[in-house]
């Protein structure tokens, strides 16, 4: 049976290019690059090497890379750390309402400490707008966060024009890129934002690994203590085959932006042409501002869940925003933020592309997808034109 | 996560459909969690189960709650039919994931919703 992936914004294979250079650090370099001796100085400079890479392949002139134990700590790092440094100076913090659990989680749980939290709405294809947070940021405000790329719908975000507004301001801007790098060019610079997330295996590198990029002078208090490691940002002993790991998936995934955003721009219309001509199945998110690996319609009068266990019997491993796949009883906030009804919002499929991603098999998909959704809506007490009322 | 036994009824569902001079409906669930199963049943001499039908909007796990309960009270009296309770349904499928047995557990709550139906009719 044909094998599909389509789940690359879940994680990404391991590239060869990469393995092959991590490998070393495991038994061969094994140093510890806080020792003074030879074994840890050797290996200091391969770490400084990483960190100055990185760097300057996120175009962040004015900062310094902290390495992390991927996005998710990235995330805490940039909104405890930063609320806590600057809790003298105010206790609101504003965020989005389509953001990673990473991000809203951490943000919810200063909420209960007492912080005051704006959660900015957005519209209907997953978009904050530059004056929503102009008017939430207050005299008390001292740190925004929003996504650079929505990883269920990929819709891009003005960061740009966020960070700005943020700046003027004189408040923080941190911003989630863990889904945006390798698929959208990014330069910090350019962006302007305070702090940044990037996490090693969306981007074909290693799991257990991400950064957080800091301009200079903004202070963060760490979540763990220990040693001096990462300017005790982020204290302990450096996962140095996962650095050199990261920063090697990050060469590759900056040099090779522009080709694979070229050769999957066509497959994403193609795939969603073709699943949107079918009878009741729409595009979530935008059509244009959005990244070009991401595909995510809702196929009315279907449970995601079923559509994902159909697709996996026929070989295509795909997501959902539905509430089976989340573990909670909720379907995906992103679509619900998006002003969804639950019914769409349960149908949803997220299929996102990668390097390995043919137009044989997008062929492939538009060749299955039909019969399923045809043998499940054939099982649904829900019918067409009417059928969305709510049944209790 | 689910049983071999929970993929062969999603894959393979039994008794799907709609029962157009039904004896009696149950509906259960909504779409706000994301499950609806919607259980039809014919009723023949004795009070006996003489055909059964259902249709599910809903997860693997809500279709094979389902269908398996299509199986277990085909033929059985309504008396014996509504002893059957959700754990029992559950267990017919060599177990499910926990976070299952509350949301997509439904079919034994859908069978009783078709008895009360039944016998509110013939009242």
């Amino acid at each position: 049976m044909r094998k599909v992936y389509l789940d690359h914004a879940a994680t990404t294979p391991l590239r060869e290019e990469v393995l092959e250079v991590m490998l070393p650090y495991f038994s061969q370099h094994f140093g510890n690059p806080s020792s003074i001796h030879w074994y840890g100085r050797e290996i200091r400079k391969v770490v400084e090497a990483a960190r100055e890479q990185a760097k300057a392949l996120l175009g962040g002139s004015s900062g310094s890379i902290y390495f992390t134990s991927g996005g998710t700590e990235s995330d805490n790092i940039a909104i405890l750390g930063a609320a806590e440094a600057l809790a003298k100076k105010g206790n609101h913090i504003i965020t989005s309402a389509v953001e990673h659990h990473a991000v809203l989680d951490a943000c919810k749980s200063l909420e209960k400490k007492g912080y005051e939290l704006t959660v900015l709405p957005v519209n209907q294809h997953g978009l904050v707008s530059p004056d929503s947070l102009a008017a939430a940021i207050t005299d008390k405000t001292v740190l925004v966060t929003i996504m650079h790329a929505n990883n269920e719908v990929g819709t891009i975000q003005p960061i740009k024009e966020l960070a700005a507004v943020a700046r003027q301001h004189g408040v923080l801007f941190h911003s989630d890129g863990v889904q945006a790098v390798g698929q959208i060019p990014v330069n910090l610079d350019e962006l302007g934002v305070d702090m940044y997330t990037i996490s090693g295996h969306k981007i074909y590198g290693p799991k257990g690994v991400g950064a957080l990029y800091i301009r200079k002078g903004v202070k963060v208090r760490p979540l763990y203590h220990g040693g001096a490691q990462e300017e005790k940002v982020r204290p302990g002993t450096e996962n140095v085959a996962g650095i050199v790991g990261l920063a090697r998936a990050l060469e590759l995934a900056v040099e090779e932006q522009r080709s694979l955003a070229d050769t999957l721009l066509p497959l994403r219309e193609k795939m969603i042409k073709g699943l949107t001509a079918l009878p009741d199945v729409t595009l979530n998110g935008h059509t244009s501002l959005r990244l070009p690996n991401n595909v995510n319609i809702s196929v009315d009068r279907v449970e995601g869940e079923s559509l994902i266990l159909s697709l996996d019997m026929a070989g295509i491993a795909v997501s959902s925003g539905s509430a089976c796949t989340s573990g909670e009883l909720e379907p995906s906030h992103v679509l619900m933020a998006m002003g969804l009804d639950h019914q769409t919002a349960h149908g949803s499929l997220r299929m996102t592309m990668g390097r390995s991603t043919s137009e044989q098999d997008i062929d492939y998909v538009l060749d299955v997808v039909p019969g399923i959704i045809e043998r499940l809506r054939a099982m649904s007490p829900l019918k067409g034109e009417g059928g969305k009322q709510n049944v209790q | 996560m689910y049983s071999e036994k929970v993929m062969d009824h999603f894959q393979n569902p039994r008794n799907v459909g709609e029962i157009k001079d039904a004896d009696g409906i149950g509906e259960v669930g909504n779409v706000r969690c994301g499950d609806i199963m919607k259980l039809y049943i014919k009723v023949g001499k004795d009070e006996t189960i003489e055909d059964i039908k259902f249709q599910t909007f809903g997860c693997g796990a809500a279709i094979a709650t389902s269908s398996i309960i299509t199986e277990l009270v085909k033929g059985k009296t309504l008396s014996e039919a509504v002893t059957i309770s959700n754990k029992d349904v559950a267990e017919a499928l060599d177990g499910l994931p926990p976070v299952k047995m509350h949301c997509s557990n439904l079919a034994a709550d859908a069978l009783r919703a078709a008895v009360e139906d039944y016998n509110k009719k013939k009242a």
